[in-house]
Parts: structure tokens; C-alpha cells; sequence
């Protein structure tokens, strides 16, 4: 059982949780993340590290209440203990020392696992910019976070609540006609990062992805989170979930992601 | 002395009629009643040089645990075969017997071979049932071993240092111990309950098993040595889905088995949506491949309501690798077999689903490197069967992730670790290795033989330092 040191509300769909862990904390990075299971019987899911302190052995999850497994986690309260929190999984995301500067573009709770890389980044003596999307302002994450690092914050909604009225890519386009970046980090919803890759790819700009297929293991056993990079088959949980965003086909994930539609949703209605 | 029983056929297995059980998840086999054990152990001649044991990976001593049922002494039976096996309740339920201790017995060369498997069953169920006694505590000697994984391997490696009074740690990847016992043999072949009474038996002789641990990444086998830990066993599996790399393969619908067997056996979809996770299962199924894999994948998609569940195999039921008793359950539930029949392209529909698989048929040539004939294509043969799911069932390799985060551990091509046959000591000193992640898919009874010579040269070598 591992507990619930801290839990933080960050809109009404996003939760922040800090949860005892502390094989996860001693040696997890940027762009790695977990699996957890709510209860006994429970699912599987995959969340992102967003962060992690290795002295208190600690890791610290952000998550948006989409469907069953994560409304029942939003249920736990602090000190209560969740059953399993297996990690870290995945590859570390590749994170060199840049020339120039990075852009990072995130959408939705895609703020969550880029805040991990950028502040790596920083940390290294990179200089970093980062365009936060969300329908309206508080759907906007991290803001305050990514200010601490990040030479420039931008902000972006669908309503115009807050930043930029619009989506994400506008602000990217503009921005990347303005200055010199050596690479994009985009991590948000599949068609926000096809969008985003639509927008660099002609500008030559290298752009990674963090890539969510549904995942059941998370240790490379079922093949499950299978998606294609140039046309090679990989597994996202072990060769991934970052990948260079001009490689992936974008269109079979989306169609991969929707498989468990009609199940998910009988499972909201038979269970929560 | 018992009476003898010189009848030519094994006393015949109580199961659930193959009607009922294609549409439930309980065990098929019922097992033995105390006399029918007597009866069948009273066909066994307790032959002098017993050919049996030879066939037998672990030496079970059979002729002596077999008299032993044969005069009702079962606890005495199961204590008999507990010196050589210690999972003896999977083992009598699981292993190929036809091509090992059955397949030498001279019983067999008129007629059937005494039931071996059957009566191991009962002697552990009986067990099982009759005793609760907890074992003796052992003398600990101050020496610490860290094994990794859970399957059949590591739990036997553990078994047998804990009694020697090493501590011993496991690391499981997974949430729940077992490998491929709790995550990829199916319920009503191996029930999940037993499963988990002799994991718990492991533990309380005192091994510890901690799971949620990936090793490789949550820690590596080089930071568990600098741990303190004075060897390391890697009984890690081949847990990695092989696919055929025809068109179509990513699809929606086509799984590996061991998604599939995972999201059914391990997250118990099969309860879906009382359990959260879900498997979505068409009418229509193909399995490709003929072994263990594949017959569990068919029998359990018929259990989940599929109406014609196919086995697409490019060879012939000779060549199909799965236990004679598997093929013919599922013979007798219903699944339909396309021998010589081999996979081309898998066809989606506009939604990007899956909606038929080609085949093309094949006939037998001259032997190939496996010794076995050659499936070679026959032209203009080329079919497409209407399916809407299509299971991968044709084989795994060892996952790589140990021996890409292990400098210095020596690999075979294909993935596997490579380590002395006598020791199983691997290219590293002091971390050893053995099961599946050796010699590729292989057979539970193989994995546990592995885990126990590990132990074995593991504490032939500890206790010299
Ligand atoms: C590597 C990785 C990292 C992720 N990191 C985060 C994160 O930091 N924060 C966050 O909010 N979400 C993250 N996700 C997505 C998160 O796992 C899903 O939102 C969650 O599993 C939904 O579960 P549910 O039962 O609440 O919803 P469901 O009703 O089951 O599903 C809702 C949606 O979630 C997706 N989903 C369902 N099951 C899975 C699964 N097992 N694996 C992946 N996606 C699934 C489905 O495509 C569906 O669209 C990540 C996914 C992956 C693969
Ligand atoms: C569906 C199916 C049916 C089968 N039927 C039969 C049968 O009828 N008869 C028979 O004899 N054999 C059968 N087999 C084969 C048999 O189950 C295997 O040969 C045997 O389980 C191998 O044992 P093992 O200990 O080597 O590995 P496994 O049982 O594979 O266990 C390996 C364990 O290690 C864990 N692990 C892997 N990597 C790591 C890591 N990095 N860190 C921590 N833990 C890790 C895994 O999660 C797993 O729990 C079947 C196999 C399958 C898949
Ligand atoms: S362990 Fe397997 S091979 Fe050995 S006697 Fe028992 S059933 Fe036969
Ligand atoms: S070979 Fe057959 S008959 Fe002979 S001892 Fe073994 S089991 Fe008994
Ligand atoms: S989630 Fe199973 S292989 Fe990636």
C-alpha cells in the first residue's frame, strides 16, 4: 500500500497527489511514469511523474478525472493509501544541453509530464519558453511553476479567459517565426500534438511527443500500448512514451485510443 | 500389498461436460476421488529401474510416492514428491506428462501409461485439504539472495535457499506474484486460489516477495549486489508478445495473447464491468498458433461468448507444440482447427477495425531446421475468414529491459541470457539465471528444474565464502 502524503486541487477535473513511494523516487527522470491500481481489482492506469523528491522518497502525480479508475482515486484523501504504484516505467526523455532554446507546448494535464523535462532542462543551463493551453483559465496548469524556469510563459484558451484566445499552435507558429529554437516538446492530447508537428515539421524544427496508448502492464509484456514510428511497430511502455513527433502515425494512435469507448463508458454507468 | 490393476486405460478423469464448461471459467479437470487414486496407482509395476523418473525434469521419485497412494498413505505420497517438487499441485495439472514422465513409463507401450500427472494432483490437493501445519523454522545463516521475477523459476530458487536458511528477497515486476501461473494459464486450467496457496506456503517458510518492483528500472541487478546481497537469481520469463508482422497487426482487435490472457486472467475482465478492465471480444475469432498459448487463448474466448473460434496453425497437428490434453479439450468446446493454414494480411474496415483475416493454405515439404516438414504455400489458395478479433499466439521471447540495464551480462541473439548448464551461473559472478529467460518459452516444470540447480550452486558456493 503506498500512502497519500499530499493531495492539492488544481481545477475541478485536475487533481495534484503526493504519494509515498520511495523505489519510484530513487531513480525515476523526467518522462518516465507509473502504474497504479486504486484498489484490489482494480485497473491498471499509467499517470506521469511529474515530480519527485528523492530524500523524502516521494512522487508527485497530476491527473484529470476522466473516467472510472481516476474518479475513484479523486475519492482518496490525504493519509488514505492507494494499493499499487508500480515505476518508474519507460525510458527517460532525452534531455541534452541546447545551443539555443527549447519551446515546450503543453495542452490540458499535458502540463503535468512536460514540467518535469523543462525544469531538467533549465537546471542544465538551458533556456526554456512554454506555451500552456486549456479550454478556459483554470484549466491552465502549472503556470506558476513553469514561471520559476521558463524565460517566457504563454498562454493560450479556447474562450480567451486568459493568454491568447485560441488553441496552442497559434501561439507556436507565431512564436517559432520570431525566435531560434533548437527543439519543441509537445505533450497533450494526440490531435493537439499532430497539430503541433503539422506547425514544426515544415519548419524543421525537431519536435518530441509524449505518446498515452492504453497500457496494461506497462513492462513491455502485452504489446497492448503498440504504435507506429516510421513505420516500425514499438512499444510505447518501454520504448517510449517519447518519441520524435515527425515519426509517429498520429491518426492509428487516435483510432487505437478509442477502442474501449462503449466499455468505459458501461463501466462509469455499471460501477461509479 | 495392494491389489494390482492390469487394466490397458488410465482410470478416467472426472470433468465438467464440455458444453457447460465452454461457458464458465471453472476448473475443467475435477480430479480424482480417493479410490479412483488407489485404483490407477495400483496399475503402476514399480519398475526397478523406473524410466518414468528419467522422463521427469525434477526426478519426482514416482514408483515410491505411487505405492505410497496405492496403499492410502496420501499425506506420505505428497510428502514423497514434495523432496524433488515443490509445486507439485501446479505441476500435475500443468505439465506436458505425454513427452515426460508419462511418455517413458512402460505401462505406455500396451495400452495407456499410468495417469503420473493426475495422481501428483491428488496427492497435493489432498494435502491441500487435509493439512495446515505450519514448517518448522529454519536456522538462519546470515546470507542474503535477491531473485527476480515470480514465475515457477524464482519461487522454486526461493523455496529452496529459505530452507537452507539464506534470506531471500523477491522482486516482482507485476502486481501479484505467480508470472505466468496468475497473469497467462487461464482459471479453469489452473485454478488462481491454488496459485495463491502455494505462493503463500513460499512465504511463510520466510521468503519475502516484493512486488511493483521492475528491476532494471525501480533498481538494477548491479545496484542489488552493491545492496548486500550475496547473489542474484534472474527468473525474469520471456514475457515479450512475439507478432507476425503482416499487414493489418495494429489494427483494432488484434491482440498478443498476453494481452489478452492478461486483461482475462490477471485483471479478471472476464467479471467485466463489476472488474474495471475490459476485453472486447468479436463473434468471431482467429488464434493464430497451436501451442499452450493458443489453445488457452481459444477456450478462453469461447468462455466470453464468441460463437466460432478458430485455430489458424501453418503446420499440422503434429507439428502443434500445445499438451495432447489441451488440444483435445478444446476440440471437444468447440474450436474449430485450420491446419496448414497460414496468416497473410489482417483486414480492417473503415473504422479501422478488424474484420477478416487472409489465409493462405499451405502443404508439407521436406524437414526444415526444427526437423520439422516445411509448410510451403499452395498457389491460388488464398481465402479470407470473417473474423472481428485476432489473437497472436506464436511465441515469446525474454523482455529486454534486464539485459539492456545489466553491463557485462552475456546474451544470446535472440534475447537470452546465456549461463554455465552445470551452475547456471551467468557471464556475471554471483548472478544467476534461469526459466524462460534462458531458454525462451519452455515449460513450467523446466523453469522450476533451473531454479532449484540454481539454488543449488548457490549455496554451494555461499557457503564455502
Ligand atoms: C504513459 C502515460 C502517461 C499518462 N500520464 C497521464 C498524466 O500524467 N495525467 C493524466 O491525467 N493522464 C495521464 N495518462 C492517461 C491516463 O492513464 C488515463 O486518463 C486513465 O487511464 C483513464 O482511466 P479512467 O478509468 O479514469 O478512464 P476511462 O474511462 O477508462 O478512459 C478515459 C480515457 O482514458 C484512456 N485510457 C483508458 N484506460 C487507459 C489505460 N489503461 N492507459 C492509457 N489510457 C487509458 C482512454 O483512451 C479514454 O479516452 C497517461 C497515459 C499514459 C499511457
Ligand atoms: C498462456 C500460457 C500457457 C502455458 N501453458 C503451459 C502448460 O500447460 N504447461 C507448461 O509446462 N508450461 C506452460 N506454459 C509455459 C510456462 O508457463 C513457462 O515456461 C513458465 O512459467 C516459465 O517460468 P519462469 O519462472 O521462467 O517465468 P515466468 O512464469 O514468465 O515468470 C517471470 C516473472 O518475472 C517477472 N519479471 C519480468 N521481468 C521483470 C523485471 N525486470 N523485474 C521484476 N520482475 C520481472 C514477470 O512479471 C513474471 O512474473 C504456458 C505459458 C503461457 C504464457
Ligand atoms: S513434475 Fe511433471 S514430469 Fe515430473 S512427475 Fe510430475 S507431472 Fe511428471
Ligand atoms: S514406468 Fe510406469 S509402471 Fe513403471 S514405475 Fe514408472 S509409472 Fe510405474
Ligand atoms: S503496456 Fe503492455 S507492453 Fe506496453
Amino acid at each position: 500500500m503506498y500512502k497519500i502524503i499530499k493531495k492539492e486541487k488544481l481545477n475541478d477535473t485536475v487533481d495534484l497527489l503526493e504519494i509515498k513511494a520511495p523505489f519510484v523516487a530513487r531513480k525515476c527522470e523526467p518522462g518516465q511514469f507509473i502504474m497504479l491500481r486504486v484498489d484490489e481489482d482494480g485497473e491498471r492506469i499509467p499517470l506521469t511523474i511529474a515530480d519527485y523528491d528523492r530524500d523524502q522518497g516521494t512522487v508527485t502525480i497530476i491527473y484529470q478525472i476522466v473516467g472510472y479508475s481516476t474518479t475513484l482515486l479523486s475519492q482518496k484523501k490525504e493519509g488514505d493509501c492507494v494499493q499499487d504504484f508500480a515505476g518508474p516505467m519507460g525510458s527517460p526523455a532525452e534531455l541534452t544541453k541546447k545551443e539555443h532554446k527549447v519551446i515546450g507546448v503543453a495542452g490540458g494535464v499535458g502540463a503535468a509530464p512536460l514540467y518535469p523535462q523543462l525544469k531538467k532542462l533549465a537546471a542544465q543551463g538551458t533556456k526554456v519558453d512554454v506555451i500552456i493551453g486549456g479550454k478556459s483559465a483554470a484549466y491552465v496548469l502549472l503556470a506558476d511553476a513553469f514561471a520559476q524556469f521558463c524565460d517566457q510563459v504563454f498562454i493560450a484558451t479556447d474562450d480567451g479567459s486568459l493568454g491568447t484566445k485560441g488553441f496552442v499552435t497559434n501561439v507556436l507558429a507565431d512564436q517559432i517565426a520570431k525566435e531560434t529554437y533548437d527543439e519543441c516538446i509537445a505533450i497533450g492530447p494526440l490531435i493537439m500534438m499532430k497539430n503541433v508537428v503539422k506547425i514544426t515539421k515544415p519548419a524543421g524544427l525537431p519536435t518530441m511527443v509524449s505518446l498515452n496508448p492504453i497500457m496494461v502492464d506497462g513492462t513491455g509484456m502485452c504489446g497492448g500500448c503498440r504504435v507506429t514510428i516510421d513505420g516500425e511497430t514499438k512499444f510505447a511502455c518501454v520504448d517510449g512514451p517519447d518519441f520524435d513527433g515527425f515519426k509517429v502515425n498520429f491518426d492509428e494512435c487516435m483510432k487505437r485510443q478509442g477502442f474501449y469507448r462503449e466499455e468505459e463508458h458501461q463501466c462509469r454507468i455499471g460501477r461509479g | 500389498m495392494a491389489k494390482k490393476n492390469m487394466q490397458v486405460t488410465k482410470v478416467p478423469m472426472p470433468e465438467q461436460a464440455p458444453e457447460i464448461r465452454n461457458k464458465n471459467f471453472d476448473e475443467v479437470a475435477l480430479g480424482y476421488t480417493q479410490e479412483m487414486a488407489i485404483v490407477e496407482a495400483g496399475r503402476c509395476l514399480n519398475c526397478k529401474n523406473s524410466p518414468c523418473v528419467k522422463g521427469c525434469p525434477v526426478n519426482v521419485p514416482i514408483p515410491a510416492f505411487i505405492s505410497k497412494l496405492a496403499q492410502g498413505e496420501f499425506e506420505d505420497a505428497y510428502q514423497t514428491i514434495v523432496l524433488e517438487n515443490a509445486l507439485p499441485a501446479i505441476c500435475g495439472r500443468v505439465c506436458p506428462q505425454e513427452n515426460q514422465c508419462e511418455g517413458k513409463c512402460v505401462r505406455g507401450i500396451k495400452g495407456e501409461p499410468v495417469a503420473i500427472g493426475r495422481l501428483e494432483r491428488f496427492a497435493a490437493d489432498y494435502h491441500m485439504k487435509h493439512h495446515k501445519g505450519a514448517s518448522d523454522p529454519v536456522q538462519k545463516n546470515g546470507k542474503k539472495v535477491a531473485v527476480v521475477g515470480s514465475g515457477p523459476s524464482g519461487l522454486t530458487c526461493a523455496g529452496e535457499l529459505v530452507k537452507k536458511g539464506y534470506d531471500v528477497s523477491v522482486f516482482e515486476a507485476l502486481h501479484k506474484a505467480g508470472g505466468v501461473l496468475s497473469y497467462g494459464i487461464p482459471e479453469f486450467r489452473l485454478p488462481k486460489d491454488l496459485v495463491a496457496a502455494e505462493i503463500k506456503n513460499i512465504e511463510d517458510q520466510g521468503v519475502s516477495i516484493d512486488t511493483n518492483i521492475i528491476v532494471g528500472r525501480s533498481i538494477t541487478v548491479d545496484e542489488l549486489t552493491e545492496e548486500g546481497y550475496d547473489a542474484v537469481f534472474i527468473g525474469s520469463g520471456a514475457g515479450l508478445p512475439g507478432f507476425l508482422h503482416i499487414p493489418g497487426e495494429n489494427l483494432l482487435g488484434v491482440y498478443s495473447a498476453n494481452e489478452f490472457l492478461t486483461r482475462v486472467n490477471l485483471m479478471k475482465g472476464f467479471q467485466f464491468p463489476k472488474t474495471p478492465t475490459p476485453v472486447k471480444i468479436g463473434e468471431n475469432v482467429a488464434v493464430v498458433g497451436a501451442g499452450n498459448v493458443a489453445m488457452d487463448s481459444a477456450r478462453t474466448a469461447k468462455r466470453l461468448g464468441a460463437k466460432n473460434v478458430y485455430i489458424v496453425y501453418r503446420r499440422s497437428i503434429e507439428e502443434a507444440p500445445a499438451r495432447a490434453e489441451e488440444l483435445h479439450h478444446a476440440e471437444e468446446e468447440g474450436i474449430i482447427f485450420k491446419f496448414l493454414n497460414n496468416p497473410s494480411e489482417i483486414i480492417g474496415d473503415d473504422k479501422g477495425d478488424v474484420a477478416g483475416l487472409k489465409i493462405v493454405k499451405q502443404q508439407l515439404g521436406e524437414p526444415d531446421a526444427s526437423g520439422r516438414r516445411r509448410p510451403v504455400p499452395i498457389k491460388g489458395s488464398d481465402y479470407e475468414l470473417a473474423v472481428q478479433t485476432v489473437i497472436i499466439a506464436i511465441g515469446q521471447k525474454p523482455n529486454p529491459l534486464i539485459r539492456r540495464t545489466t553491463p557485462g551480462l552475456s546474451c544470446e541473439s535472440w534475447g537470452g541470457i546465456i549461463v554455465d548448464e552445470d551452475t547456471m551461473e551467468t557471464s556475471k559472478k554471483n548472478i544467476y539465471a534461469g526459466g524462460d529467460t534462458v531458454t525462451g518459452a519452455a515449460t513450467v516444470i523446466l523453469a522450476m528444474g533451473a531454479g532449484k540447480k540454481a539454488a543449488a550452486a548457490i549455496d554451494q558456493k555461499l557457503s564455502l565464502s
